[in-house]
């Protein structure tokens, strides 16, 4: 079995309203150097297979196909084995 | 022909007895709720997919509803020629299963926006707006990502194609800031595909067809596309 973490980033080209709106509250809490906040998303899963190879697959699918919209996103991921 | 409008149901659809109403009962035209497990579109000679909240927005707007069964035959309907309009959630929908071109993020003003918009009709060579004798519609809007984002190549095709079919503007029909409930890109409210029988708008005809709560401009959309059945 495999645990897979997946981070879901917005492409630097596309605006980020949640991630401005966050940082102006930073600017209230006085965090005058905290620059550029971009929110993303962090998601885990179980993959149940030994093979290393197949959970990969499944996972880059898994991301491309729903986890992500590759028009506006990129994604990350790590893969554990775990028992 | 009378045609029939499908309305597509998907968990946390919530303008589909909206769109319903209007097309039957204010309108007259044949119409039948299309369970989203169902793969059957009952004969229906144009898709609605109602605006709401599919599958609670979680991911990303219209990301779930895009893989409900129904959605294979819908896709299906719409390659081969088949009318699809998507309004508010069933544009977001249309996006992501990528019918239509481009993404919705949320609003600039990370507000939900709630209120009556005027759209510029950008183009009348096609059903949606052709029998449509103004130019500017009143039609209210309500959504909080609806933020319309595409990258220039893509936008120069919409503009090439006219793929653009409604903007956001004044009541003049001017095209500003001002004008614009979300951020949009280029005041963008509505699309379609490039062979024009798909179509996906933010603001919601559906509600106002009805003459008893004051505008109908709503409706001139829905008679434009009845008009190339009946003709």
């Amino acid at each position: 079995m495999f645990k897979a973490t997946v981070i879901i980033k917005r492409r630097p080209k596309i605006l980020d309203p949640e991630g401005k709106a966050v940082e102006q509250g930073a600017k209230l809490l006085g965090f005058n150097n905290v620059k550029q906040t971009r929110i993303g998303k962090y998601i885990e899963f179980f993959v149940d297979t030994t093979d290393k190879k197949l959970a990969e697959n499944e996972v880059r699918e898994y991301c491309e196909k729903l986890l992500s919209n590759p028009i506006m996103e990129n994604f990350d991921y790590t893969l554990e084995e775990v028992k | 022909m009378k045609p029939k409008f499908g309305v597509v149901v998907f968990p946390g659809s919530n303008c589909d007895h909206d769109a319903y109403y209007s097309l039957k009962k204010v309108l007259g035209y044949e119409a039948e709720f299309l369970w989203h497990k169902e793969k059957d579109l009952k004969a229906s000679n144009v898709i609605i997919l109602p605006g709401g909240f599919s599958y609670g927005d979680y991911l990303r707007t219209g990301a779930i509803a895009r893989f409900s069964p129904i959605m294979d035959s819908v896709y299906k309907f719409a390659e081969n020629g088949g009318v699809v309009i998507g309004i508010c959630n069933g544009f977001q929908i249309l996006l992501e299963i990528g019918l239509l071109p481009g993404v919705m993020i949320k609003n600039e003003s990370l507000k939900f926006v709630c209120k009556d918009v005027y759209l510029n009709i950008e183009n009348k060579e096609n059903i949606f707006t052709k029998s449509i004798k103004q130019n500017i519609l009143k039609i209210p809007v309500a959504h909080g990502d609806g933020n319309y984002f595409t990258d220039e190549e893509t936008l120069k095709e919409l503009e090439d194609n006219n793929q653009i079919l409604f903007r956001y503007v004044s009541s003049v029909g001017k095209v500003n800031s001002e004008s614009n409930p979300n951020g949009s890109f280029m005041n963008i409210a509505g699309i379609m595909n490039k062979k024009k029988n798909v179509m996906g708008l933010m603001p919601h005809p559906e509600r106002c067809c009805n003459p008893l709560l004051g505008d109908i401009d709503g409706s001139l959309i829905f008679r434009s596309v009845a008009q190339h059945f009946l003709n």
